[in-house]
């Protein structure tokens, strides 16, 4: 469905490097997802597969239509959704939907079952302007733009920023139900927690893909021991664990300090020791499955020692 | 079509919504004509005068009737002692004052001359310049009214004829200089803010991913402002003829083809300057000084353009507006036809291709 073959984007005449040699393929009806903090190159990445940006070297390819000769049919068959809310402020919710509808050369009623279900949480709605909307309401808005032509892919540039913990599950909702439709959804997002909910991930950071699994196998490649750890004085832990012999990663996971070890036969008692040893108190330490985020630094880990070397 | 009309609603919404753009539509070209009409004016009429009539005879009587009589000048009062009126022109009540000498009569006929004192308020110059001109003519008329009979030997007489705009109103002149003005304002500013506020909100993005065709977002983009431009056309000439009486001698539909074709160009360059900023700061500034300020000063409109230095001159060649106001001009005074001014419209014509051109290979179908 989507095939991106060593592609590479830069800024400023070469001195700001957003994709570095890509490669990605996406299979038709998956939902993929693109993880990465800000400034990893995801929406330059999406910027070209929608064909609004031309790429340095590389191709990009969607359903075989390549995303600069053929952008006229690229822009037939995707829906986009940029990671501003890109819809008109002073139009009301029905008339922008109404615009969409005839500017992709159909009506609200032709595809409407495929908005029904997004579309009647807004209805109630319908007659305020646009801009006066809440942000989870918006994206319901911009996704049911960008799906009333029903295309063939969606691709959402973090359609979930900004928006509060129910609006983005009730969203991540619509997007499985949308995928059972037969639509291909490629969605970038810079929260972890959301990487479970889609069929593969792609891991990208600072213009570079570091892994393209499906989420569990990501994981499950992950081949150390985790621990979570919190004392009384977090800040001196920070300090302290990063002078433990053999450390691999420690860094801040909400309420806890996420630490690895290259020594993967470590003990929880260990750990305990040498924090003792240092004078904490109230210390607590547990080994813990890792999530993706964990995966995350380690890969990024990775990456950042190669590229020092 | 479909596609047309969606777009072309969506864009009357947003100006229908906008308080600011329907200011500047629909109010400042009201606002506009009327202050060029009324405010700056170079055209005398009804001004305050003060006369000392130190002789109270026959002669004074009808020169003191014949300029009352005229229409330009309207008698304040009557005066007796020359403080008087300096307290007169002080408290601004009159704009000028007439002495006429003692035995004004007698002297005239006794000794072939008499004198009348003219005082003006020349804080204004021009003005001052003008009544006194205006009043010298009068008695200059008057005295010849008396000399009819007799023979002068040896004068020569000057007589002018201000062809066109016989009276010399200005309003006249500043009715297609402010059209031009409007136009520019209207289409080129306003159609440049408008494009780039989808590029700044982001809507273009999403319009560009869309199978909208070029042409299909730029016409449906400028379509609402040539209906609203030619509505500003007709109510800026419907308000100099029934305001300003202004008559309208040639063709009003020339009239009106040949602003359609102004309108184009303006359009045009709207869209060239949206393609090359991407805020509506900016937008907004480079119509303000590559568009609004040209047209003022360097299309004849104000300065005349023979008064230039030749470096100017030679500028003005460049400036668009300069061609439609000639030929507006022509049309609305002279009641010149198409052969009069096809010089004019075919320069304004090759523009407007050459910007149309432009702009829809300027117009980005990408991001950059």
């Amino acid at each position: 469905m989507v095939k991106v073959e060593n592609l590479t984007k830069t800024y400023d005449k070469g001195s700001i490097k957003a994709l570095k040699n890509i490669n990605l393929s996406v299979e038709k009806g998956e939902l993929f997802g693109l993880i990465g903090p800000d400034g990893a190159g995801k929406t330059s990445l999406f910027r070209i597969l929608t064909s609004l940006l031309i790429p340095d070297s590389g191709t990009a390819q969607i359903m075989n239509y390549d995303c600069v000769k053929d952008y006229k049919e690229i822009r037939k068959i995707t829906g986009y959704m940029p990671g501003k809310f890109s819809l008109y402020q002073d139009l009301s919710v029905e008339e922008n939907l109404t615009f969409f509808a005839s500017v992709f050369g159909t009506s609200v009623e032709e595809n409407y079952y495929l908005i029904k279900d997004i579309y009647t949480q807004i209805e109630p709605f319908k007659k305020r302007l646009a801009g006066k909307l809440s942000g989870g309401m918006k994206q319901k808005l911009a996704l049911s733009c960008a799906l009333i032509h029903k295309p063939e892919i969606l691709i959402l540039d973090e359609p979930t920023t900004g928006v509060d913990a129910v609006s983005r599950k009730e969203f991540w909702d619509m997007l499985k139900k949308l995928k059972k439709e037969g639509i291909t959804i490629l969605v970038s997002t810079p929260y972890m927690d959301e990487a479970s909910l889609c069929d593969r991930i792609a891991l990208i950071q600072n213009g570079e893909i570091l892994s393209v699994n499906e989420p569990q196998n990501i994981i499950n490649q992950f081949n150390r021991k985790l621990f979570a750890i919190r004392a009384s004085n977090m800040y001196q832990l920070m300090q302290d664990l990063k002078r433990f012999e053999n450390l691999n990663t420690v860094f801040l996971f909400g309420q806890f300090v996420h630490f690895t070890s290259n020594n993967r036969e470590i003990l929880e008692s260990d750990i305990y020791s040498f924090l003792e040893l240092n004078n904490h108190s109230d210390i607590f330490i547990q080994e813990i499955e890792p999530t993706i985020e964990d995966c995350f630094m380690e890969f990024a880990k990775v990456e950042n020692s190669f590229e020092k070397h | 079509m479909n596609r047309f009309k969606a777009f072309v609603r969506k864009e009357f919404y947003h100006i229908f919504r906008d308080k600011r753009t329907m200011l500047i539509l629909f109010g400042m070209p009201v606002v506009q004509i009327l202050l060029f009409g009324f405010v700056i004016t170079t055209e005398i009429k009804d001004v305050e005068i003060a006369v000392w009539d130190k002789s109270k005879d026959e002669v004074t009587q009808n020169i003191t009737n014949k300029l009352l009589g005229s229409g330009y000048f309207k008698l304040v009062k009557n005066i007796d002692n020359e403080q008087e009126i300096y307290e007169a022109f002080k408290k601004g009540e009159i704009k000028e004052a007439l002495i006429f000498e003692n035995n004004f009569s007698k002297n005239l006929n006794t000794k072939n001359n008499a004198d009348i004192q003219i005082i003006t308020d020349a804080s204004d110059p021009n003005i001052a310049n003008l009544i006194v001109s205006y009043t010298s003519a009068i008695v200059y008329s008057y005295t010849s009214e008396l000399n009819a009979n007799l023979k002068i030997p040896m004068q020569i007489k000057t007589e002018s004829t201000m062809l066109y705009n016989s009276e010399m109103k200005s309003v006249f002149m500043f009715v297609p200089g402010t059209m031009a003005m409007i136009l520019m304002l209207v289409s080129a500013m306003i159609t440049s803010i408008a494009i780039t506020r989808e590029k700044e909100l982001g809507t273009m993005e999403v319009l560009l991913v869309s199978p909208l065709k070029v042409s299909q977002i730029i016409i449906g983009k400028v379509a609402p402002y040539v209906v609203l431009s030619i509505i500003n056309v007709i109510t800026i000439i419907a308000l100099a003829m029934s305001i300003f009486h202004m008559p309208i001698v040639g063709s009003l539909s020339l009239l009106i083809g040949v602003s359609i074709l102004f309108i184009f160009m303006a359009l045009a360059l709207g869209i060239l300057i949206s393609t090359v900023t991407n805020d509506q700061q900016t937008a907004m500034m480079i119509s303000m000084f590559a568009l609004m300020l040209p047209t003022i000063l360097l299309s004849g409109f104000i300065f005349p353009i023979e008064n230039m230095p030749k470096i100017l001159q030679w500028l003005t060649i460049i400036i668009p507006p300069k061609y439609y106001i000639n030929a507006i001009k022509d049309i609305m005074l002279k009641g010149s036809d198409l052969s009069y001014i096809w010089k004019d419209v075919a320069v304004l014509l090759a523009m407007t291709l050459i910007l149309i051109g432009l702009s829809i290979k300027k117009f980005k179908i990408r991001l950059e």
